[in-house]
């Protein structure tokens, strides 16, 4: 049995001609199974979707109800038979409702991750490891320069700032679904309980993480706020939000950016941010190596990010390993800028494409 | 260190000029002789440790690191201090201390005072940075209260000043041991001479100026007599000491700059103020001679920026044998005729001055302005009466190497466009070729350093443009690390094909470097490493509108053109590929008489 008689990749996603099903696909499929609601992984307009309850949930609120011809929710650890496969899904501690999912043939295991890191979020549950023959893995840090920092450090850095620039507002740039809610839990944590205010674009997410029974504290959209009142205050908006007309209805406003792009200065400096905050949702370079060796995987293919220098390290280990050429992945940011206020009802194409 | 690093990491996130002195000046007063000096010293790029150079350093990242995994962590980061900087593990410490796990730990310091109380940093902090701010009163680290292990800017600056070479390599490693990501950036900015924070010489003698509300043309004008660590200038700014005096016989003087001439400029002055000359197309140079304190003469070349360049030019140094101060251009001149900068590049390229160079490219000054003369310094006094001292002490000098740049004669600004449109009727004669523009300065105006405003103008000849096709990109350095910003473009020869014929790396802006950028990662047909070959046939690709300076024959490139000072002008998002130009109009560029176009 090879991998490749389970799982095959294919431009648009990793595809299961056994199983009669892709994975993330990036066109629309009859059959898809998804990882986790960003927008990269999920997108609208296929026929069946199988996913985790909150990935639908979330994939509804971007997409409104008719995203895919119909929809079936699997929980963490259950598992089903697909064909001639079996597959599983795992908590992967990227996003909420975030899964690995494993895909299995005759005692051959594959596990594609999707995006994941392995470090605690008190937003979701904690990424499991897997055992596998064959880990699929991301490589958004896939890079030795990229160790992040601990989040609560970079927490107190911001409220530090808050604390020196009382006559300012602080605006947090993070991604809508996952970071900012990410952000919001770890404020918390840190003991801030003033009010956080939101831009629009988070608004729905961020109720839907609270139904879930996160709890976020008092939140407030920024629209009917006075100038004055911002200062002092903790905004989180989308990134792209910071260089906005948007941004003027802010006192004098320090720009933060929560991304673990942020470890490198060109990165902070292009986007005019002078509060860099090193917090992500993926796994840094120690972590996709540990883990990686953890999974005791043979054989490890990369889906994106810098995928020659994980491949590279693999093969140092002994591993068999790989890219996969699969365009369309970690471009969520580029997808948020693009998601208009409030989000599109009808869903980018999810009827017409039925 | 730790400090200076700090300063360092706040500068370079700080766009605006006035925060980035507010946050200098802040340092200075904050911080202790002798380290503040060398801070001054390191901003102002008057440290240099001939140890250290970037070889050494990779060389140390190599013992500690992969080389493929430098490679492709270098390429991306694009700096080579960062990307040492990021990927030092300590050694024999445990690589990292935070991260994996940790990630939940504040759930249980949820109790703690809702007041941010910084517990000393696992790295740097990087506080607001932020714009505007007013940063004097942040309270010091609390790392400065425990036992820190690290060196002060002074120990290093010192070290590496006396050290061995053979010594240095474990020093540094040392130092990079016991400093966080912050310190070991800074750290290694310093040693390799290349800080490149934003900050300029003149910004940061500018904020040590505003310790002692001087002007810091003030500081410009002390500045070549002084030494770090300048503890007799911070002792002056603070009203501890007297002003330093300057000993230098022969000191560089800051040299006064022009700005180009816009579109409607001329309209909003009159001719009568103003006196015209060309402007040469070699360096720009200040040849100062005068007397030490034994009667003896000392003569020195320096470069625009203050560089001492007499090492280069031996053979012109016996010919600055009247106390004073030049300010022209340095040329090469063969049979009287100037030569064009290919030529004088060709001495320039040279590491070692032979006889046999010196034979074949004599270097020759021509003198534009006189800042200094045997009675003193003249820079107070208005243009025209420092041209007609200049006038007369070239006369005096009488030197084959040292001639006057002739004045071009012009009533109306009609007839200044018209000596620029063809220099050669204009007055230039043979030597038009090496003309560059014209350069318009008051009949009033003192020599001022920098750029002051109102009082010089250059007017650039029309640059040479053609139409060529992108044809590969590789990814910037600093600031342009993740865009694809140098670009290699071609243009079609005989065959149909695109060949190359040059590469540029700025003209365009902030938003069409995003577009281009975008453009690539989407026609990327093929990779090389860092570099991408983008679509370029006869019907898709993208057509850049190239400017560029001059022409000249090339065995190194294929289609045997070289370009000088290429940029993209324009975006022709417009025009299909096969519109583009072909190598034949370049070639008639390369051999017509009188190139430009414009």
């Amino acid at each position: 049995m090879r991998p490749e008689q389970i799982l095959v990749p294919t431009p648009s996603g990793l595809c299961s001609k056994a199983g009669g099903f892709h994975i993330d696909p990036t066109r629309p499929v009859d059959k898809a199974l998804i990882t986790h609601g960003h927008s990269d992984h999920a997108r609208a307009g296929h026929g069946h979707v199988l996913a985790t309850q909150e990935t639908l949930d979330i994939m509804r609120l971007r997409y409104g109800e008719k995203f895919a011809g119909s929809t079936q929710a699997i929980g963490y650890g259950e598992t089903l038979k697909l064909g001639d496969v079996t597959v599983s899904y795992h908590p992967a501690g990227h996003v909420l409702g975030s899964a690995q999912i494993a895909v299995e043939r005759k005692g051959l295991r594959i596990v594609a991750s999707g995006d994941y890191k392995d470090v605690a979020d008190p937003t979701c549950a904690p990424f499991e490891l897997v055992p596998c023959d064959v880990f699929i893995t991301e490589a958004t840090f896939g890079l030795p320069v990229f160790r992040h920092h601990d989040a609560e450090g970079e927490i107190r850095k911001l409220l530090h700032s808050v604390a020196v620039f009382p006559e300012r507002a602080h605006l947090v740039g993070a991604y809508s679904l996952g970071k900012a809610q990410r952000v919001m839990a770890l404020l918390r944590a840190a003991g801030y309980d003033k009010t956080i205010y939101l831009h629009g674009a988070m608004e729905k997410i961020t109720a839907y993480y609270q139904e879930r029974g996160i709890d976020l504290g008092p939140v407030e959209l920024v629209k009917g706020a006075k100038k004055a009142e911002l200062a002092g205050t903790i905004t989180i908006c989308p990134p792209t939000a910071m260089s906005d007309l948007w941004s003027r209805r802010f006192p004098d406003p320090v720009l933060a950016f929560a991304s673990g792009w942020m470890r490198v200065r060109a990165r902070a400096r292009q986007r005019g941010v002078t509060l860099p905050l090193v917090i992500s949702d993926h796994a840094d370079w120690d972590g996709l190596t540990k883990t990686i060796s953890a999974t005791g995987c043979s054989e490890v293919w990369v889906t994106h990010g810098e995928e020659e220098a994980l491949v590279h390290w693999a093969h140092m280990q002994g591993l068999k390993a790989k890219p996969l050429a699969i365009v369309g992945y970690g471009d969520e940011e580029e997808h948020e800028a693009e998601i208009p206020l409030p989000p599109r009802s009808g869903g980018e194409g999810g009827e017409k494409q039925e | 260190m730790n400090r200076f690093a700090e300063l360092l990491d706040r500068l370079a996130y700080e766009p605006g000029r006035n925060n980035k002195i507010k946050l200098i000046a802040a340092y200075f007063r904050e911080t202790e002789d002798p380290d503040r000096g060398y801070a001054l010293a390191a901003m102002t790029g008057a440290l240099s440790f001939r140890n250290a150079k970037a070889g050494m350093i990779r060389a140390l990242i190599a013992e500690r690191t992969d080389p493929a995994l430098f490679a492709l962590s270098y390429d991306y980061v694009g700096d080579l201090s960062e990307t040492v900087a990021l990927m030092w593990t300590p050694s024999p410490l445990p690589p990292r201390s935070g991260g994996e796990g940790s990630g939940v730990g504040g759930v249980g310091d949820s109790k703690e005072p809702p007041t941010p109380n910084p517990s000393p940093p696992l790295t740097s902090f990087v506080w607001g940075g932020g714009a505007q701010a007013d940063l004097f009163d942040i309270p010091k680290p609390e790392r400065l209260l425990r036992n820190d292990p690290s060196p002060t800017l002074a120990e290093v600056v010192e070290t590496l000043s006396t050290l061995g070479k053979a010594q240095l390599p474990a020093q540094i490693a040392r130092w990079l041991d016991v400093l966080d990501e912050t310190g070991r950036w800074a750290l290694l900015k310093l040693v390799t001479g290349s800080l490149r924070i934003g900050v300029s010489a003149r910004l940061a003698k500018t904020a040590a100026a505003a310790l002692g509300a001087k002007d810091p043309d003030e500081i410009e004008v002390l500045w070549p007599g002084l030494e770090p660590p300048y503890t007799e200038l911070f002792a002056w700014l603070e009203g501890r000491g007297d002003k330093p005096v300057s000993r230098d016989p022969a000191p560089f003087r800051p040299a006064m700059l022009a700005h180009a001439i816009e579109d409607g400029d001329l309209d909003a002055l009159d001719p009568a103020d103003f006196m015209a000359e060309w402007k040469w197309d070699g360096i720009r140079v200040q040849a100062v001679a005068g007397r030490d304190e034994h009667g003896a003469m000392v003569s020195r070349l320096y470069s625009r920026t203050g560089e001492d360049i007499s090492k280069s030019f031996p053979d012109l140094l016996p010919s600055l044998r009247r106390p004073g101060a030049i300010d022209g251009e340095l040329l090469i001149l063969r049979e009287g005729r100037v030569q064009s900068f290919n030529v004088l590049q060709q001495r320039l390229n040279r590491k070692t001055v032979t006889p046999k160079l010196i034979q074949e490219f004599p270097a020759h000054l021509r003198a534009y302005d006189l800042l200094a003369d045997e009675t003193g310094d003249l820079r107070e006094i208005g243009f025209a009466e420092r041209r007609a001292r200049l006038e007369r002490f070239v006369a005096a000098l009488d030197d084959p190497r040292i001639d006057l740049s002739p004045l071009v004669a012009f009533a109306t600004w009609d007839e200044l466009i018209a000596a620029r449109a063809n220099p050669g009727d204009g007055g230039a004669g043979d030597d038009a070729e090496a003309v560059e523009g014209v350069m318009l300065k008051r009949r009033t105006a003192p020599y001022v350093p920098g750029r002051p405003k109102g009082q010089w103008w250059k007017w650039k000849r029309d640059p040479m443009v053609v139409d060529a096709v992108l044809m590969y990109a590789q990814r910037g350095h600093g600031k342009r690390s993740s865009f694809y910003s140098d670009y290699t473009f071609g243009v079609w020869n005989g065959d149909d094909e695109l060949v190359p014929v040059g590469k540029a790396y700025f003209g365009f802006t902030d938003e069409e470097l995003t577009e281009i950028d975008r453009f690539i990662r989407r026609n990327t047909v093929a990779k090389f490493g860092p570099v991408r070959e983008v679509t370029h046939d006869a019907d898709t690709g993208l057509v850049l509108e190239v400017a560029f300076e001059g022409l000249q024959q090339s065995t190194r490139h294929k289609s045997g053109i070289a370009m000088r000072f290429p940029r993209i002008n324009r975006l022709r998002w417009d025009k299909p590929p096969r519109e583009a130009d072909r190598l034949e109009t370049l070639e008639k560029m390369l051999n017509s008489v009188i190139p430009r176009r414009g």
